[in-house]
């Protein structure tokens, strides 16, 4: 790709400094906006562009913002929880490129015409945080942040604001739950954040990768952002790759480039020179992709991603090669959404934790095949039934396994006509041991 | 109607109101969708998952938003991929509910296993096991077995006081708890005391609390009634007893004037020799008096029915000391002196006491020519009982726009009502979230104060003042809201105020609903914080306080019922005796019992039969729940009323029925009457507890013995009405002055009896302001001395910003005896 749009730090050095910020455009598309558009004109810039949100469900961004209920004040907030296993592109962008982010969250802000914006961060990113604190003071102090901006009648200010490190707020209403200092549990809904968010005021919740395509679509116009990706997914993706490749990393892409492109082409493919047995699209939320040359040739957008039953989601393609045992890896995902559940409903604290149970029993060979009917049971009576599609989420990647690789559960299964094969498991990550498994309090 | 909607659920077409949820409709029928979390009193969460139905909604075409139709004609239904909860959503013009079809029975019977997953199945050990829902609902949903290994499954604490070990009321058993929410929802939304909480995140979510003292709030057992499992016990009942070994009893609560219906469960005890005792107290649904909720006093308090410290017998003095007797000699004494001072016997009776014993010790003394008082500071009766609100007044119509007629103001004046009538502030405070305009009138802060829209301040002694100023029209812009409101209440108390003050003030707030016509219909009119469960009934049966500080001339004897003038410090045991012959009827020896020439042991409420009038005038009926110490007091008039030639009725409802005749408010009411019930929303379902209460999933009992019934007022009856004088008096304040205060957990003489709550009872106390105790050189904590009217106290300071400047706040019966009314004081270290 020439050029980089969200990754822009790649191609400018020192991009995170304001100063050579300004120097390449920084802050004109907010100028523009503040002082010669009306926010409806910058809500239908951003529809025009097609431009749809990034952290997973890939709603379109111009209609959410369009939505918000005639009440005042509104706010905004910028989705920075980042914590789907497999992803880290907001990181990259809140490190690497912090004004255009920003500059995307003031945007939006002003399209919204709300005057506090929160930039909602995982407890993890407490380092990035304290200096994105600095940018701001930065921002004040120059007048990007404060009253009257531009001379216009339009005033905003953006806080940071971590949370203490659940997976669960990066859902919106449990998210919006934290910034009021409440236990982050989501919400039901309706009412959506549009009609009642923030301190029950009109809120949009956008993913920070989606507010950094912002200011380049202001600036360069939608027309151009169309030209990028697909008809129906439009624009630059960051996608994150991650396990059996050789050069995993972040990579800005147009949306509808093929897993072969990525995995192959980018990524170098797996290092053991196995084949690709199996694609996680979207972190540890995945429906299983199995790694034929029909799911390499699918190109990587909303709808053809959902096309083949998966969901492209946050894109945090990882890959596993034909070493590694689906038991295993379905273990490893029911351990960390047994550890997230909020346990707000039944299913998802409940049904987790069973899974795990089975899990861990399997994967200890001390389980039977009928348990392997039993963990099918369990999570398809998880799925359909939970509060937030976070529940629904853990039973994906069990599901999925085990109506494509069946025989890898069975295979560990003490009544399986033959154990499963050692070689079958990456040797560098052993089995859980015994002591770790047990069913603590947690 | 436009705000009805129809739909149908699993076949049978219901028509309910707009907004409605599909589980309350379900409910209209019959059709019990199970639910944990989901509480017709608190906002839906959608927690738990157990009520998941199919719900099938009309197609619109999206283009014209016409209703789609199939080609039969019939309005196209479609249903959702996934089931959805009935307890948060609201139903919809020709949605189709269906609950009995095998996905939803499958759906439950999943969301049950999994709640059994993390269940101890510890039912045989359980207080709820028997009452609870958990263990109900899973006889109707779920598979017979574990799927899950019994034998991994995590055990949590079982034993955790939320609190100090010593001093917690509710225990939380971690492992029974099914994460539903609501006892957090309550104290939150209907307590407005979030004091308990989640912490942690999923399989490891608890509850826990984090004020200090732990669960405090004065609401705090209402949690264990609606707590879905035996998660929550209280102190009082845990391990007490098994549900089914339990009778009921209907009862009203005696500490106030609210009158909570109450139902007590008993059970014979071989500690009791075989008798039954009271193992805990329920409250019972009246949705026109406490809904199904009751405060920890009332739920806690009820310990002095069954304290040893009694009275057992009849007492005689024989050579200066009290010993026992037997009745028919302490009555025969009694009736001689009765007869012997004709018209200077002078009656005291307490205004805790029932209608009919109130009437029958009136009938007496009035019949030998004497005269009776009530033993209670307040004024203003005649005015309540003239003014009182209208027939058909319900706090929860008001502020409602689907059920009251338009809006609403109600004024609170000189009462902290939280402190002296709780269900009564939490009634209130919902009527001002509903929409009702408030106005908090005080001369410092309350927590009634928190959901009022205007709180105006006084100095203590302008109350009827600042009551009479919004008669002037414009004087402020509450006294316009209050004016221009279409019904307007006015609750008054006598915080600092005797019988004069209160008096004056109650003619000032009479004088207001007379002139914005505010009175004589449903949610109008005139209602008096009253300092007991039956101050009111009192007033109508004749026996009024009046000014104690100026003596009946011409006494030769007393009788003195249900009131302790010497413990309370308005009469010295030196002065009664020498007033002559002293007739104390009592459940304890109190100071004024120890001064008394005959001691007669009372039945306590519990046990015995009788009437209440509350504040709101609902007359309302209690039942006998265990046997007798003593006689009931009417009875006890009754026989001596037999000695001295005046015929009383041996049974509590023909006195009644002798009150009806007699007082034209109560006319036409039988005990009959009282005890009829009507169908109450939310239906909580059978009083068996293995009925239908799967929806309500809570322990309150189902009301079947009476809901009473509200008088009318004067003004309804055709009473003249008119605007009177108010006696105001010249308030001088220099200096510090002193208001005594009224707590809800104080330390009277039947409340103390509950030993469970003495970690909870302050010792006593006074609030000074932190301006005054700089100038008095006086800490946060220090002791003080309170000189007042002569009365002298050593008590703590608290400097803790509740005390307006100049005012030294004092809570009454926590022991030393404070001045009735607000009055100069001097406070000095040491």
């Amino acid at each position: 790709m020439a050029e980089h749009i969200l990754l822009r730090h790649r191609d400018i050095p020192d991009l995170h400094k304001l100063d050579v910020y300004l120097q390449h455009g920084g802050y004109e598309a907010f100028k523009k906006v503040v002082t010669t558009m009306t926010p409806q004109q910058v809500i239908d810039e951003v529809k025009a562009s097609g431009l749809r949100g990034r952290g997973g469900a890939g709603f379109p961004t111009g209609l959410k913002w369009g939505f918000l209920s005639k009440d005042f004040p509104r706010y905004v907030t910028a989705n920075s929880d980042e914590s789907e296993p497999g992803t880290f592109k907001d990181r990259e962008i809140l490190e690497k490129n912090p004004h255009q982010f920003f500059e995307g969250v003031m945007i939006c802000a002003f399209a919204a015409q709300a005057n506090v914006a929160y930039n909602y961060m995982r407890g993890e990113f407490w380092d990035i945080a304290m200096r994105l604190d600095k940018v701001l003071a930065e921002l004040r102090e120059r007048g990007f942040l404060g009253k009257n901006l531009f001379g216009a009648n339009y005033s905003l200010d953006i806080h940071n604001h971590l949370g203490a490190g659940a997976y669960i707020c990066g859902e919106e209403s449990a998210l919006l739950e934290s910034i009021e200092g409440k236990l982050g549990q989501p919400r039901l809904k309706p009412p959506f954040p549009a009609d009642k968010g923030l301190y029950n005021k009109p809120t949009i919740v956008n993913n920070t990768e989606t507010l950094t395509n912002v200011p380049m679509i202001i600036a360069r116009g939608a027309a151009w952002y169309k030209t990028m990706g697909t008809e129906k997914s439009p624009g630059p993706k960051v996608f994150c790759l991650s396990g059996h490749v050789k050069n995993p990393g972040n990579y800005e892409l147009p949306l509808g480039a093929t897993f072969r492109h990525l995995i192959y082409e980018l990524g170098g493919g797996p290092p053991s020179g196995l084949k690709v047995k199996a694609i996680l699209t979207a972190g540890a939320s995945s429906t299983v992709l199995t790694g034929g040359d029909d799911i390499l040739d699918t190109p990587m957008d909303y709808e053809s991603v959902a096309a083949k039953g998966g969901a492209l989601g946050s894109a945090s393609i990882i890959v596993l090669d034909e070493s590694v045992d689906m038991a295993w890896l379905t273990l490893k995902t029911s351990r960390f959404f047994k550890h997230e559940s909020c346990g707000k409903c039944t299913p998802c604290r409940e049904g987790t934790y069973w899974m795990l149970n089975i899990l861990e029993r399997l994967n200890r060979h001390e389980a039977k095949k009928a348990d392997v009917d039993l963990l099918n049971n369990v999570a398809s009576q998880i799925a359909g039934k939970c509060l937030c599609p976070l529940g629904e989420f853990s039973v994906a990647p069990v599901l999925s396994s085990l109506k494509q690789f069946r025989a890898d559960f069975d295979g560990h299964a003490k009544d399986a006509k033959k154990p499963a094969p050692a070689a079958a498991r990456p040797a560098a990550r052993p089995a859980p041991k015994a002591k770790e498994a047990a069913p603590a309090a947690d | 109607m436009a705000d009805l909607v129809t739909l149908t659920i699993d076949g049978v077409k219901v028509s309910v109101s707009k907004g409605m949820l599909i589980v309350d409709a379900a409910k209209r029928i019959e059709n019990d969708i199970p639910v944990f979390c989901y509480h017709p009193k608190l906002t839906p969460v959608g927690m738990c998952r157990m009520c998941l139905v199919e719900v099938g909604r009309v197609q619109r075409d999206r283009a014209t938003g016409q209703i789609a139709l199939d080609d039969k004609g019939q309005p196209k239904v479609a249903f959702g991929p996934k089931l959805e909860t009935a307890c948060t959503t609201p139903v919809e013009e020709g949605m189709v509910v269906v609950g009995a079809s095998a996905k939803v029975k499958e759906a439950r019977d999943d969301i049950l296993e999994f709640l059994l997953t993390s269940h101890p199945l510890d039912c045989p050990v359980c207080d709820k096991g028997g009452e609870c829902p958990l263990q109900d609902l899973t006889m109707r949903y779920g598979p017979g077995g574990s799927r899950f290994i019994f034998d991994e499954k995590v055990h949590l604490d079982k034993h955790v006081p939320l609190g100090e070990p010593d001093e917690a009321l509710i225990f939380l058993d971690r492992e029974r708890c099914i994460q539903c929410a609501r006892c957090t929802r309550f104290q939150e939304e209907v307590a407005d005391d979030p004091v308990i909480g989640f912490y942690e995140r999923g399989r490891k979510l608890e509850i826990v609390t984090f004020s200090d003292p732990g669960f405090d709030s004065k609401w705090s057992g209402n949690t264990t009634d609606i707590c879905p499992v035996g998660a929550l016990t209280t102190r009082d009942f845990r391990f007490g007893a098994r549900p089914w070994e339990m009778i009921p009893a209907a009862s009203l609560c005696p500490h106030c004037p609210v009158g909570c219906n109450i139902t007590f469960s008993t059970r014979r005890e071989a500690a009791a020799g075989g008798a039954h005792v009271i193992k805990r107290v329920l409250p019972r649904q009246n949705e026109a008096v406490n809904e199904i909720w009751m405060c920890d006093k009332g739920r806690f308090g009820h310990h002095f029915v069954e304290s040893p410290d009694r009275l057992k017998t009849p007492l005689v003095r024989k050579n200066g000391e009290l010993v026992a007797a037997t009745w028919d000699e302490a009555l025969a004494l009694v009736g001689e002196r009765f007869k012997a001072a004709g018209a200077g016997l002078a009656g005291l009776a307490g205004d805790r006491l029932s209608n009919e014993d109130l009437y029958a010790i009136r009938k007496v003394v009035t019949g030998l020519g004497g005269q009776v008082e009530l033993n209670a500071q307040m004024g203003g009766g005649g005015l309540v009982q003239l003014l009182g609100v209208g027939q058909g007044t319900n706090f929860s119509e008001m502020g409602n726009p689907l059920k009251g007629a338009g809006s609403t103001a109600i004024l609170v004046v000189a009462a902290d009502l939280e402190e002296e009538a709780p269900v009564w502030w939490l009634r209130v405070k919902q009527a001002a979230e509903r929409g009702a305009t408030l106005i908090v009138m005080n001369g410092r802060e309350t927590k009634t104060e928190r959901c009022a829209k205007y709180t105006p301040r006084y100095e203590y002694g302008h109350e009827a003042a600042m009551v009479l100023g919004m008669l002037v029209s414009g004087s402020s812009e509450y006294a316009d809201a209050f004016a221009k409101a279409e019904n307007g209440v006015i609750l008054f108390g006598h915080e600092g105020l005797d019988f004069a003050g209160s008096s004056a003030l109650a003619q000032a707030c009479a004088n207001l609903l007379i002139t914005t016509n505010h009175y004589g219909k449903p949610n109008n009119g005139l209602m008096a914080v009253w300092p007991h469960a039956n101050t009111m009934g009192a007033w109508d049966m004749g026996v009024k306080a009046r000014d104690l500080s100026e003596p009946m001339p011409g006494v030769t004897a007393s009788w003195i019922v249900a009131a302790d003038p010497v413990g309370d410090g308005l009469v010295t045991a030196d002065t009664l005796r020498k007033s002559g012959f002293v007739v104390v009827q009592e459940l304890f020896l109190t100071e004024t019992a120890k001064a008394a020439d005959v001691v007669l042991p009372a039945a306590a409420w519990a046990e015995r039969d009788g009437t209440f009038t509350n504040g709101e005038r609902r007359v309302q009926r209690f039942y006998p729940a265990v046997p007798a110490r003593g006689k009931p007091d009417f009875q006890i008039a009754g026989e001596i009323g037999a000695r001295v030639g005046v015929q009383l009725p041996k049974f509590a409802s023909q006195i009644f029925n002798e009150i009806a005749k007699a007082v034209p408010a109560y006319a036409g009411l039988t005990y009959q009457e009282l005890a009829k019930v009507e169908p109450q929303w939310p239906d909580i379902g059978g009083q068996d507890f293995y009925g239908r209460n799967y929806y309500y999933g809570g322990t309150s009992y189902e009301n079947s013995q009476g809901l009473g019934v509200q008088l009318k007022s004067g003004a309804e009856r055709g009473e003249p009405v008119a605007v009177g004088k108010v006696e105001t008096h010249e308030v001088k304040r220099d200096g510090l002055t002193l208001v005594p205060t009224t707590l809800l957990y104080d330390r009277g003489a039947t409340f103390v009896r509950s030993l469970l709550m003495h970690p909870r009872l302050p010792h006593p106390y006074v609030e000074l302001n932190s301006a005054d105790a700089a100038k008095l050189n006086v800490k946060d904590g220090d002791m003080v001395t309170v000189t007042a009217d002569g009365t002298k106290a050593q008590v703590t300071a608290r400097v803790d910003g509740r005390a307006p400047e100049g005012v030294a706040l004092m809570p009454e019966s926590l022991g030393p005896a404070v001045p009735a009314r607000a009055t100069r004081v001097t406070v000095s270290k040491g």
